[in-house]
Protein backbone atom coordinates (compact mmCIF):
# COMPACT_ATOMS: atom_id res chain seq x y z
CA UNK A 1 0.00 0.00 0.00
CA UNK A 2 2.53 2.49 1.16
CA UNK A 3 4.68 1.86 -1.88
CA UNK A 4 1.89 2.93 -4.19
CA UNK A 5 2.20 6.68 -4.54
CA UNK A 6 -1.13 7.07 -6.33
CA UNK A 7 -3.27 5.93 -3.43
CA UNK A 8 -1.33 7.50 -0.62
CA UNK A 9 0.06 10.69 -2.08
CA UNK A 10 -0.68 13.84 -0.16
CA UNK A 11 -0.60 12.10 3.19
CA UNK A 12 2.22 14.13 4.68
CA UNK A 13 4.98 12.57 6.67
CA UNK A 14 5.22 9.13 8.21
CA UNK A 15 8.57 8.21 9.69
CA UNK A 16 10.24 5.72 11.98
CA UNK A 17 13.77 6.89 12.62
CA UNK A 18 16.48 4.95 14.39
CA UNK A 19 19.95 6.43 14.69
CA UNK A 20 22.45 4.32 16.62
CA UNK A 21 22.97 5.55 20.19
CA UNK A 22 21.18 8.78 19.40
CA UNK A 23 17.55 8.51 18.50
CA UNK A 24 14.51 6.26 18.31
CA UNK A 25 11.50 8.18 17.11
CA UNK A 26 8.23 7.63 15.34
CA UNK A 27 6.37 10.50 13.78
CA UNK A 28 3.27 10.98 11.66
CA UNK A 29 2.07 14.35 10.45
CA UNK A 30 -0.57 15.41 7.94
CA UNK A 31 0.28 17.56 4.95
CA UNK A 32 0.29 21.20 5.96
CA UNK A 33 0.95 20.41 9.62
CA UNK A 34 3.53 22.30 11.62
CA UNK A 35 5.19 20.10 14.23
CA UNK A 36 7.25 21.78 16.96
CA UNK A 37 10.09 19.57 18.16
CA UNK A 38 11.11 20.43 21.69
CA UNK A 39 13.39 18.87 24.28
CA UNK A 40 16.56 19.57 26.22
CA UNK A 41 19.94 20.02 24.52
CA UNK A 42 21.32 16.74 23.23
CA UNK A 43 17.89 15.08 23.26
CA UNK A 44 18.12 14.28 19.54
CA UNK A 45 16.10 17.08 17.95
CA UNK A 46 18.70 18.10 15.41
CA UNK A 47 19.57 14.44 14.80
CA UNK A 48 15.92 13.82 13.84
CA UNK A 49 16.01 16.67 11.32
CA UNK A 50 19.33 15.56 9.85
CA UNK A 51 18.14 11.96 9.59
CA UNK A 52 15.01 13.04 7.71
CA UNK A 53 17.14 15.14 5.36
CA UNK A 54 19.43 12.15 4.75
CA UNK A 55 22.48 13.71 6.40
CA UNK A 56 23.04 11.05 9.08
CA UNK A 57 22.89 7.28 8.58
CA UNK A 58 19.68 5.79 9.97
CA UNK A 59 17.52 2.72 9.84
CA UNK A 60 13.76 2.72 9.74
CA UNK A 61 11.53 4.28 7.15
CA UNK A 62 10.54 7.69 5.90
CA UNK A 63 7.54 8.31 3.70
CA UNK A 64 6.68 11.74 2.43
CA UNK A 65 3.52 12.28 0.41
CA UNK A 66 3.37 8.54 -0.14
CA UNK A 67 6.90 8.25 -1.55
CA UNK A 68 9.43 6.20 0.33
CA UNK A 69 12.74 7.94 0.96
CA UNK A 70 14.29 4.86 2.49
CA UNK A 71 13.44 1.96 0.15
CA UNK A 72 15.61 2.51 -1.79
CA UNK A 73 17.54 5.21 0.05
CA UNK A 74 17.08 8.55 -1.66
CA UNK A 75 20.06 10.86 -2.02
CA UNK A 76 19.85 14.11 -0.08
CA UNK A 77 19.50 16.09 -3.28
CA UNK A 78 16.50 14.02 -4.42
CA UNK A 79 14.55 14.33 -1.17
CA UNK A 80 13.15 17.76 -1.85
CA UNK A 81 13.63 18.98 1.71
CA UNK A 82 14.00 22.57 2.75
CA UNK A 83 16.49 22.72 5.60
CA UNK A 84 17.10 25.91 7.55
CA UNK A 85 20.23 25.58 9.64
CA UNK A 86 20.85 27.03 13.08
CA UNK A 87 23.60 29.26 11.71
CA UNK A 88 21.86 29.90 8.38
CA UNK A 89 24.86 28.89 6.26
CA UNK A 90 24.06 31.27 3.44
CA UNK A 91 26.55 30.88 0.60
CA UNK A 92 28.99 33.69 1.44
CA UNK A 93 30.03 34.28 -2.19
CA UNK A 94 26.49 34.70 -3.52
CA UNK A 95 24.18 37.66 -2.98
CA UNK A 96 20.76 37.22 -1.40
CA UNK A 97 18.87 36.67 -4.64
CA UNK A 98 21.39 34.08 -5.89
CA UNK A 99 21.19 32.28 -2.55
CA UNK A 100 17.41 32.04 -2.83
CA UNK A 101 17.58 31.10 -6.52
CA UNK A 102 20.19 28.38 -5.89
CA UNK A 103 17.72 25.55 -5.24
CA UNK A 104 15.64 26.40 -8.31
CA UNK A 105 18.65 26.59 -10.62
CA UNK A 106 20.10 23.39 -9.18
CA UNK A 107 16.86 21.66 -10.13
CA UNK A 108 17.00 22.92 -13.68
CA UNK A 109 14.87 26.07 -13.70
CA UNK A 110 16.21 28.70 -16.10
CA UNK A 111 18.31 31.50 -14.75
CA UNK A 112 15.78 34.23 -15.53
CA UNK A 113 12.87 32.33 -14.04
CA UNK A 114 14.82 31.35 -10.91
CA UNK A 115 15.87 34.93 -10.47
CA UNK A 116 12.31 36.21 -10.75
CA UNK A 117 10.99 33.61 -8.29
CA UNK A 118 13.80 34.39 -5.85
CA UNK A 119 13.07 38.13 -5.98
CA UNK A 120 9.41 37.33 -5.41
CA UNK A 121 10.34 35.35 -2.28
CA UNK A 122 12.54 38.15 -0.98
CA UNK A 123 9.62 40.54 -1.50
CA UNK A 124 7.33 38.24 0.46
CA UNK A 125 9.77 38.47 3.36
CA UNK A 126 9.94 42.24 2.97
CA UNK A 127 13.61 42.31 1.98
CA UNK A 128 13.37 42.87 -1.79
CA UNK A 129 15.73 45.84 -1.45
CA UNK A 130 18.48 43.57 -0.05
CA UNK A 131 18.56 41.30 -3.12
CA UNK A 132 22.06 42.33 -4.19
CA UNK A 133 23.68 42.11 -0.77
CA UNK A 134 26.12 39.40 0.23
CA UNK A 135 25.41 37.53 3.50
CA UNK A 136 28.19 39.44 5.28
CA UNK A 137 26.24 42.65 4.67
CA UNK A 138 23.01 41.32 6.22
CA UNK A 139 21.86 41.53 9.83
CA UNK A 140 20.98 38.33 11.71
CA UNK A 141 17.26 38.74 11.12
CA UNK A 142 17.74 39.57 7.45
CA UNK A 143 20.05 36.60 6.94
CA UNK A 144 17.54 34.27 8.61
CA UNK A 145 14.79 35.58 6.30
CA UNK A 146 17.00 34.87 3.28
CA UNK A 147 17.75 31.39 4.65
CA UNK A 148 14.05 30.59 5.12
CA UNK A 149 13.23 32.00 1.67
CA UNK A 150 16.02 29.88 0.18
CA UNK A 151 14.55 26.74 1.78
CA UNK A 152 10.98 27.54 0.70
CA UNK A 153 11.69 28.73 -2.86
CA UNK A 154 12.04 25.25 -4.44
CA UNK A 155 8.66 24.23 -2.88
CA UNK A 156 9.99 21.42 -0.66
CA UNK A 157 7.69 18.63 0.45
CA UNK A 158 9.27 18.69 3.90
CA UNK A 159 10.43 21.86 5.62
CA UNK A 160 12.94 21.44 8.46
CA UNK A 161 13.70 24.47 10.62
CA UNK A 162 16.46 24.06 13.19
CA UNK A 163 16.00 26.76 15.82
CA UNK A 164 15.36 29.53 13.30
CA UNK A 165 15.06 32.21 15.98
CA UNK A 166 18.14 31.25 17.98
CA UNK A 167 20.68 34.03 18.27
CA UNK A 168 18.29 36.77 17.14
CA UNK A 169 17.35 39.79 19.24
CA UNK A 170 14.02 39.37 21.00
CA UNK A 171 12.29 42.03 18.90
CA UNK A 172 13.66 40.61 15.64
CA UNK A 173 12.67 37.08 16.65
CA UNK A 174 9.11 38.20 17.45
CA UNK A 175 8.69 39.92 14.09
CA UNK A 176 10.12 36.92 12.23
CA UNK A 177 7.88 34.54 14.20
CA UNK A 178 4.81 36.42 13.00
CA UNK A 179 6.05 36.42 9.39
CA UNK A 180 6.90 32.75 9.53
CA UNK A 181 3.43 31.92 10.88
CA UNK A 182 1.95 33.58 7.80
CA UNK A 183 4.19 31.65 5.39
CA UNK A 184 3.62 28.35 7.15
CA UNK A 185 -0.15 28.85 6.94
CA UNK A 186 0.05 28.89 3.14
CA UNK A 187 2.67 26.11 2.92
CA UNK A 188 1.14 22.73 2.12
CA UNK A 189 4.05 20.46 3.07
CA UNK A 190 4.91 19.18 6.53
CA UNK A 191 7.03 21.50 8.69
CA UNK A 192 9.24 20.39 11.56
CA UNK A 193 10.36 23.25 13.77
CA UNK A 194 13.02 22.60 16.38
CA UNK A 195 12.72 25.17 19.15
CA UNK A 196 13.63 25.88 22.74
CA UNK A 197 10.80 28.31 23.14
CA UNK A 198 7.35 27.29 24.43
CA UNK A 199 5.98 30.33 22.63
CA UNK A 200 7.00 28.91 19.23
CA UNK A 201 5.28 25.65 20.04
CA UNK A 202 2.09 27.39 21.14
CA UNK A 203 1.90 30.05 18.41
CA UNK A 204 3.26 28.29 15.33
CA UNK A 205 2.60 24.60 15.74
CA UNK A 206 -0.35 22.28 15.21
CA UNK A 207 1.40 19.55 17.15
CA UNK A 208 4.28 19.25 19.59
CA UNK A 209 6.77 16.42 19.57
CA UNK A 210 8.66 16.21 22.85
CA UNK A 211 12.01 14.46 22.50
CA UNK A 212 13.90 13.35 25.57
CA UNK A 213 17.03 11.20 25.73
CA UNK A 214 16.61 10.10 22.13
CA UNK A 215 12.98 9.04 22.47
CA UNK A 216 9.60 10.58 21.86
CA UNK A 217 8.31 11.43 25.34
CA UNK A 218 5.09 13.01 24.17
CA UNK A 219 3.29 13.88 20.94
CA UNK A 220 0.10 15.88 20.93
CA UNK A 221 -1.54 19.22 20.38
CA UNK A 222 0.25 22.23 21.91
CA UNK A 223 -2.63 22.75 24.33
CA UNK A 224 -2.55 19.15 25.48
CA UNK A 225 1.24 19.06 25.91
CA UNK A 226 1.21 22.38 27.76
CA UNK A 227 -1.62 21.31 30.08
CA UNK A 228 -0.39 17.78 30.74
CA UNK A 229 3.40 17.74 30.30
CA UNK A 230 5.20 14.41 30.73
CA UNK A 231 8.76 15.67 31.02
CA UNK A 232 10.34 18.02 33.50
CA UNK A 233 11.77 19.97 30.56
CA UNK A 234 8.38 20.82 29.07
CA UNK A 235 6.86 21.40 32.50
CA UNK A 236 9.56 23.98 33.14
CA UNK A 237 8.97 25.57 29.70
CA UNK A 238 5.25 26.03 30.36
CA UNK A 239 5.73 26.87 34.03
CA UNK A 240 4.22 23.78 35.66
CA UNK A 241 5.44 21.21 38.16
CA UNK A 242 5.15 17.63 36.98
CA UNK A 243 5.80 14.50 39.01
CA UNK A 244 5.82 11.00 37.64
CA UNK A 245 4.13 8.41 39.80
CA UNK A 246 4.23 4.90 38.35
CA UNK A 247 2.43 5.21 35.01
CA UNK A 248 0.69 8.43 35.86
CA UNK A 249 1.71 12.07 35.84
CA UNK A 250 0.67 14.61 38.45
CA UNK A 251 1.01 18.30 37.69
CA UNK A 252 0.30 21.48 39.61
CA UNK A 253 0.85 25.20 39.26
CA UNK A 254 3.68 26.96 41.09
CA UNK A 255 1.10 29.30 42.68
CA UNK A 256 -0.61 26.31 44.33
CA UNK A 257 2.56 25.43 46.23
CA UNK A 258 2.89 26.41 49.90
CA UNK A 259 6.36 27.03 51.30
CA UNK A 260 7.08 26.73 55.02
CA UNK A 261 10.06 26.34 57.30
CA UNK A 262 8.46 23.68 59.51
CA UNK A 263 6.93 20.42 58.41
CA UNK A 264 3.34 21.14 57.31
CA UNK A 265 0.34 19.07 58.36
CA UNK A 266 -1.63 16.96 55.91
CA UNK A 267 -0.89 14.09 53.56
CA UNK A 268 2.81 13.19 53.43
CA UNK A 269 2.33 12.25 49.77
CA UNK A 270 2.12 15.89 48.69
CA UNK A 271 4.93 17.39 50.71
CA UNK A 272 8.64 17.51 50.11
CA UNK A 273 11.68 18.71 52.03
CA UNK A 274 14.49 20.41 50.14
CA UNK A 275 16.86 23.30 49.53
CA UNK A 276 16.10 26.54 47.70
CA UNK A 277 18.25 26.65 44.54
CA UNK A 278 17.22 30.03 43.20
CA UNK A 279 14.77 32.85 43.78
CA UNK A 280 13.87 35.22 40.92
CA UNK A 281 11.15 37.81 40.40
CA UNK A 282 8.33 36.43 38.26
CA UNK A 283 5.58 38.95 37.63
CA UNK A 284 4.26 40.07 41.01
CA UNK A 285 5.60 37.00 42.76
CA UNK A 286 8.98 35.47 43.54
CA UNK A 287 9.58 32.15 41.82
CA UNK A 288 11.59 29.64 43.84
CA UNK A 289 13.32 26.61 42.42
CA UNK A 290 13.53 23.97 45.16
CA UNK A 291 15.58 20.79 44.98
CA UNK A 292 13.19 18.45 46.78
CA UNK A 293 13.80 15.09 45.16
CA UNK A 294 12.10 16.37 42.01
CA UNK A 295 12.97 19.96 41.25
CA UNK A 296 9.84 21.99 41.98
CA UNK A 297 8.94 25.58 41.29
CA UNK A 298 6.88 27.59 43.76
CA UNK A 299 5.55 31.14 43.51
CA UNK A 300 5.51 33.05 46.79
CA UNK A 301 4.86 36.69 47.66
CA UNK A 302 7.83 39.04 48.04
CA UNK A 303 6.69 39.58 51.64
CA UNK A 304 6.88 35.87 52.41
CA UNK A 305 10.31 35.72 50.77
CA UNK A 306 11.63 38.29 53.22
CA UNK A 307 9.75 36.90 56.20
CA UNK A 308 10.95 33.31 55.70
CA UNK A 309 14.41 34.32 54.50
CA UNK A 310 14.00 32.38 51.21
CA UNK A 311 17.46 32.71 49.73
CA UNK A 312 19.39 30.01 47.86
CA UNK A 313 20.63 27.39 50.32
CA UNK A 314 17.67 27.74 52.71
CA UNK A 315 16.04 24.44 53.73
CA UNK A 316 12.27 24.49 53.35
CA UNK A 317 9.19 22.30 53.16
CA UNK A 318 6.99 22.59 50.09
CA UNK A 319 3.48 21.20 49.97
CA UNK A 320 0.45 21.26 47.72
CA UNK A 321 -3.21 20.44 48.31
CA UNK A 322 -4.45 17.29 46.64
CA UNK A 323 -7.30 19.27 45.03
CA UNK A 324 -4.76 21.47 43.20
CA UNK A 325 -3.13 18.48 41.53
CA UNK A 326 -4.11 17.30 38.08
CA UNK A 327 -3.54 13.59 37.50
CA UNK A 328 -3.31 12.04 34.01
CA UNK A 329 -1.92 9.02 32.29
CA UNK B 1 54.25 54.74 15.69
CA UNK B 2 54.36 53.07 19.05
CA UNK B 3 57.34 50.98 20.01
CA UNK B 4 56.24 47.36 19.81
CA UNK B 5 59.41 45.96 21.37
CA UNK B 6 59.32 46.42 25.13
CA UNK B 7 62.76 47.94 25.72
CA UNK B 8 62.37 47.39 29.40
CA UNK B 9 62.95 43.67 28.83
CA UNK B 10 66.62 44.47 28.18
CA UNK B 11 69.13 43.95 25.39
CA UNK B 12 68.60 40.97 22.98
CA UNK B 13 71.18 38.31 23.95
CA UNK B 14 74.22 37.89 21.68
CA UNK B 15 73.59 34.14 21.64
CA UNK B 16 70.55 34.89 19.49
CA UNK B 17 71.71 38.01 17.65
CA UNK B 18 74.95 36.50 16.25
CA UNK B 19 73.48 33.38 14.61
CA UNK B 20 70.60 35.52 13.35
CA UNK B 21 73.09 37.88 11.69
CA UNK B 22 74.95 34.95 10.05
CA UNK B 23 71.65 33.51 8.75
CA UNK B 24 70.55 36.87 7.39
CA UNK B 25 73.92 37.43 5.76
CA UNK B 26 73.87 34.01 4.15
CA UNK B 27 70.46 34.71 2.64
CA UNK B 28 70.99 38.32 1.61
CA UNK B 29 74.65 38.69 0.56
CA UNK B 30 74.62 36.36 -2.50
CA UNK B 31 71.58 38.16 -3.90
CA UNK B 32 73.08 41.60 -3.23
CA UNK B 33 76.37 40.67 -4.91
CA UNK B 34 74.41 39.29 -7.85
CA UNK B 35 72.61 42.59 -8.23
CA UNK B 36 75.85 44.62 -7.80
CA UNK B 37 77.92 42.42 -10.12
CA UNK B 38 75.42 42.23 -12.95
CA UNK B 39 76.73 44.03 -16.01
CA UNK B 40 73.59 46.13 -16.43
CA UNK B 41 74.87 47.59 -19.71
CA UNK B 42 74.47 44.13 -21.26
CA UNK B 43 71.05 43.55 -19.76
CA UNK B 44 68.99 44.68 -22.75
CA UNK B 45 71.52 43.30 -25.28
CA UNK B 46 71.48 39.88 -23.68
CA UNK B 47 67.69 39.89 -23.62
CA UNK B 48 67.77 40.31 -27.37
CA UNK B 49 70.00 37.33 -28.25
CA UNK B 50 68.39 34.31 -29.88
CA UNK B 51 69.42 31.78 -27.25
CA UNK B 52 68.04 33.90 -24.43
CA UNK B 53 64.81 34.64 -26.24
CA UNK B 54 64.35 30.93 -26.99
CA UNK B 55 65.04 29.96 -23.39
CA UNK B 56 62.77 32.68 -22.03
CA UNK B 57 60.04 31.61 -24.42
CA UNK B 58 60.38 27.94 -23.48
CA UNK B 59 60.36 28.77 -19.78
CA UNK B 60 57.35 31.06 -20.12
CA UNK B 61 55.47 28.57 -22.27
CA UNK B 62 56.33 25.52 -20.13
CA UNK B 63 55.43 27.26 -16.87
CA UNK B 64 52.15 28.57 -18.31
CA UNK B 65 51.15 25.09 -19.56
CA UNK B 66 52.30 23.66 -16.20
CA UNK B 67 49.96 25.98 -14.31
CA UNK B 68 47.10 25.08 -16.65
CA UNK B 69 47.84 21.37 -16.19
CA UNK B 70 48.00 21.79 -12.42
CA UNK B 71 44.65 23.60 -12.35
CA UNK B 72 42.87 21.18 -14.70
CA UNK B 73 44.26 17.97 -13.19
CA UNK B 74 45.31 19.02 -9.71
CA UNK B 75 42.02 20.64 -8.69
CA UNK B 76 40.03 17.41 -9.15
CA UNK B 77 42.74 15.46 -7.31
CA UNK B 78 42.70 17.94 -4.43
CA UNK B 79 38.89 17.72 -4.30
CA UNK B 80 39.05 13.92 -4.26
CA UNK B 81 41.56 13.96 -1.41
CA UNK B 82 39.57 16.51 0.58
CA UNK B 83 36.00 15.35 -0.01
CA UNK B 84 35.78 11.67 -0.93
CA UNK B 85 36.49 8.91 1.54
CA UNK B 86 38.06 6.07 -0.44
CA UNK B 87 40.42 3.25 0.54
CA UNK B 88 44.05 4.29 0.33
CA UNK B 89 43.29 7.99 0.56
CA UNK B 90 45.95 8.79 3.14
CA UNK B 91 48.45 6.69 1.19
CA UNK B 92 47.68 8.65 -1.98
CA UNK B 93 48.00 11.94 -0.12
CA UNK B 94 51.43 10.91 1.13
CA UNK B 95 52.44 9.85 -2.39
CA UNK B 96 51.33 13.22 -3.80
CA UNK B 97 53.57 14.99 -1.30
CA UNK B 98 56.69 12.95 -2.09
CA UNK B 99 57.88 15.06 -5.08
CA UNK B 100 58.06 18.01 -2.65
CA UNK B 101 61.03 16.47 -0.90
CA UNK B 102 62.38 14.44 -3.83
CA UNK B 103 65.70 15.73 -5.22
CA UNK B 104 64.81 17.04 -8.71
CA UNK B 105 67.48 14.85 -10.34
CA UNK B 106 65.84 11.80 -8.79
CA UNK B 107 62.50 13.03 -10.12
CA UNK B 108 64.09 13.19 -13.58
CA UNK B 109 65.43 9.64 -13.26
CA UNK B 110 61.99 8.45 -12.16
CA UNK B 111 60.42 10.13 -15.18
CA UNK B 112 62.97 8.49 -17.52
CA UNK B 113 62.22 5.12 -15.89
CA UNK B 114 58.50 5.53 -16.49
CA UNK B 115 58.31 7.53 -19.71
CA UNK B 116 61.77 7.16 -21.30
CA UNK B 117 62.25 5.38 -24.65
CA UNK B 118 62.70 2.10 -22.83
CA UNK B 119 60.60 3.03 -19.83
CA UNK B 120 57.66 1.08 -18.53
CA UNK B 121 55.06 3.31 -20.20
CA UNK B 122 57.44 4.97 -22.66
CA UNK B 123 58.25 1.70 -24.48
CA UNK B 124 54.57 0.85 -24.87
CA UNK B 125 53.93 4.36 -26.15
CA UNK B 126 56.79 4.03 -28.65
CA UNK B 127 55.68 0.60 -29.86
CA UNK B 128 52.03 1.57 -30.33
CA UNK B 129 52.24 5.16 -31.59
CA UNK B 130 55.89 5.74 -32.45
CA UNK B 131 55.94 8.71 -30.08
CA UNK B 132 58.91 9.17 -27.77
CA UNK B 133 58.77 11.77 -25.04
CA UNK B 134 62.33 12.47 -23.84
CA UNK B 135 64.11 15.54 -25.23
CA UNK B 136 60.87 17.17 -26.38
CA UNK B 137 58.91 20.17 -25.28
CA UNK B 138 56.28 17.75 -23.96
CA UNK B 139 58.95 16.23 -21.71
CA UNK B 140 59.76 19.70 -20.34
CA UNK B 141 56.11 20.29 -19.48
CA UNK B 142 55.77 16.82 -17.92
CA UNK B 143 58.87 17.35 -15.76
CA UNK B 144 57.65 20.79 -14.67
CA UNK B 145 54.16 19.49 -13.89
CA UNK B 146 55.63 16.57 -11.93
CA UNK B 147 57.57 18.86 -9.59
CA UNK B 148 54.96 21.65 -9.41
CA UNK B 149 51.74 19.67 -8.98
CA UNK B 150 52.32 18.77 -5.29
CA UNK B 151 52.54 22.46 -4.34
CA UNK B 152 49.27 23.11 -6.08
CA UNK B 153 47.39 20.03 -4.86
CA UNK B 154 48.39 20.44 -1.22
CA UNK B 155 47.53 24.12 -1.25
CA UNK B 156 44.09 23.56 -2.78
CA UNK B 157 43.38 20.53 -0.60
CA UNK B 158 44.18 22.64 2.46
CA UNK B 159 41.81 25.35 1.25
CA UNK B 160 39.05 22.80 0.61
CA UNK B 161 39.48 21.27 4.05
CA UNK B 162 39.56 24.68 5.72
CA UNK B 163 36.28 25.77 4.11
CA UNK B 164 34.73 22.44 5.17
CA UNK B 165 31.85 20.56 3.60
CA UNK B 166 29.07 22.43 5.38
CA UNK B 167 28.18 24.42 2.28
CA UNK B 168 28.31 21.24 0.18
CA UNK B 169 25.64 19.83 2.51
CA UNK B 170 23.50 22.94 2.10
CA UNK B 171 23.80 22.69 -1.68
CA UNK B 172 22.76 19.01 -1.56
CA UNK B 173 19.62 19.82 0.44
CA UNK B 174 18.81 22.38 -2.26
CA UNK B 175 18.91 19.65 -4.90
CA UNK B 176 22.36 20.28 -6.36
CA UNK B 177 24.38 17.38 -7.80
CA UNK B 178 27.97 17.05 -6.65
CA UNK B 179 29.16 18.49 -9.96
CA UNK B 180 26.90 21.53 -9.62
CA UNK B 181 27.98 21.91 -6.00
CA UNK B 182 31.62 21.76 -7.03
CA UNK B 183 31.20 24.40 -9.74
CA UNK B 184 28.93 26.81 -7.92
CA UNK B 185 29.94 26.43 -4.26
CA UNK B 186 33.13 24.47 -3.56
CA UNK B 187 35.30 26.05 -6.25
CA UNK B 188 34.38 29.72 -5.63
CA UNK B 189 34.92 29.28 -1.89
CA UNK B 190 38.35 27.68 -2.44
CA UNK B 191 39.44 30.33 -4.98
CA UNK B 192 42.03 32.02 -2.72
CA UNK B 193 43.67 28.62 -2.17
CA UNK B 194 43.58 27.98 -5.91
CA UNK B 195 45.31 31.27 -6.66
CA UNK B 196 47.98 30.70 -4.03
CA UNK B 197 48.54 27.15 -5.26
CA UNK B 198 48.80 28.30 -8.88
CA UNK B 199 51.35 30.98 -7.93
CA UNK B 200 53.43 28.44 -6.01
CA UNK B 201 53.30 25.97 -8.89
CA UNK B 202 54.29 28.68 -11.35
CA UNK B 203 57.23 29.79 -9.21
CA UNK B 204 58.41 26.20 -8.83
CA UNK B 205 58.12 25.70 -12.59
CA UNK B 206 60.11 28.85 -13.40
CA UNK B 207 63.09 27.63 -11.41
CA UNK B 208 62.87 23.97 -12.37
CA UNK B 209 66.24 22.59 -13.51
CA UNK B 210 67.18 19.11 -12.26
CA UNK B 211 64.23 17.02 -13.39
CA UNK B 212 64.04 18.86 -16.70
CA UNK B 213 67.69 18.52 -17.69
CA UNK B 214 67.62 14.83 -16.71
CA UNK B 215 64.40 13.92 -18.51
CA UNK B 216 64.18 16.49 -21.30
CA UNK B 217 67.81 17.41 -21.85
CA UNK B 218 69.26 20.81 -22.65
CA UNK B 219 68.75 21.46 -26.37
CA UNK B 220 68.68 25.13 -27.32
CA UNK B 221 65.39 26.03 -28.95
CA UNK B 222 63.55 22.86 -27.93
CA UNK B 223 64.15 21.96 -24.29
CA UNK B 224 66.59 24.57 -23.01
CA UNK B 225 64.83 26.55 -20.26
CA UNK B 226 66.23 29.64 -18.56
CA UNK B 227 67.77 27.72 -15.63
CA UNK B 228 69.41 25.27 -18.05
CA UNK B 229 70.75 28.15 -20.15
CA UNK B 230 72.13 29.90 -17.06
CA UNK B 231 73.89 26.72 -15.98
CA UNK B 232 75.41 26.24 -19.46
CA UNK B 233 76.42 29.87 -19.82
CA UNK B 234 78.02 30.07 -16.38
CA UNK B 235 80.79 27.74 -17.54
CA UNK B 236 81.77 29.84 -20.57
CA UNK B 237 80.53 33.38 -19.97
CA UNK B 238 79.86 33.94 -16.25
CA UNK B 239 78.91 37.63 -16.63
CA UNK B 240 76.12 36.73 -19.06
CA UNK B 241 74.94 34.04 -16.65
CA UNK B 242 74.66 36.77 -14.02
CA UNK B 243 72.51 38.89 -16.30
CA UNK B 244 70.25 35.94 -17.03
CA UNK B 245 70.03 35.12 -13.32
CA UNK B 246 69.04 38.69 -12.70
CA UNK B 247 66.09 38.27 -15.05
CA UNK B 248 64.85 35.23 -13.12
CA UNK B 249 65.46 37.00 -9.81
CA UNK B 250 63.31 39.94 -10.88
CA UNK B 251 60.50 37.57 -11.87
CA UNK B 252 60.75 35.67 -8.55
CA UNK B 253 60.60 38.88 -6.53
CA UNK B 254 57.59 40.01 -8.53
CA UNK B 255 55.81 36.76 -7.55
CA UNK B 256 56.80 37.21 -3.93
CA UNK B 257 55.37 40.73 -3.98
CA UNK B 258 52.15 39.47 -5.52
CA UNK B 259 51.78 36.77 -2.84
CA UNK B 260 52.81 38.99 0.04
CA UNK B 261 49.39 40.40 0.66
CA UNK B 262 47.82 36.97 0.68
CA UNK B 263 49.79 34.96 3.17
CA UNK B 264 53.29 36.20 3.65
CA UNK B 265 52.41 39.10 5.91
CA UNK B 266 52.84 38.47 9.60
CA UNK B 267 49.72 39.14 11.67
Amino acid sequence: MADDPVTTRGNGLSATVHVDDRLDAELNADAGAVVAVIGPNGAGKTTLLRALAGLVPMTGSIEVDGWSWTRPVRLVRDRNVGLVFQDQLLFPHLDAVDNVAFGLRARGTSRAESDATARDWLARFGIADLADRRPAQLSGGQAQRVAIARALAPAPSLLLLDEPFAGLDVGVATALRIELARHLASYDGVTLLVTHDALDALTLADAVLVVDEGRVAQYGSPQDVAARPRTAHVARLVGLNVIREDDRFRSFRPSAVTVSLGRPEGSARNQWHGTVLSAVTHGDAVRLLVAAGPQLIADVTPAATVELGLVPGREVWVSVKETAIQTYA
Amino acid sequence: MTDTVPRTLGRPPLALVLPAAVAAGLLVIPLVTLVLDTPWRNFVDELGTGAVRDALGITAFASAITVVACVLLGTPLAWLLARVDFPGRSLLRAAVAVPLVLPPVVAGVALVTALGRNGLIGSVLRDTTGVTLPYTMTAVVIAHTFVSMPFYVLSVEGALRASGDRYDVVAATLGATRWTTFRRVTLPLAMPGLMAGAALAWARSLGEFGATITFAGNYPGTTQTMPSLIYTTLQSRPEVARTLSMILLVVSIAILAALRNRWLTTP
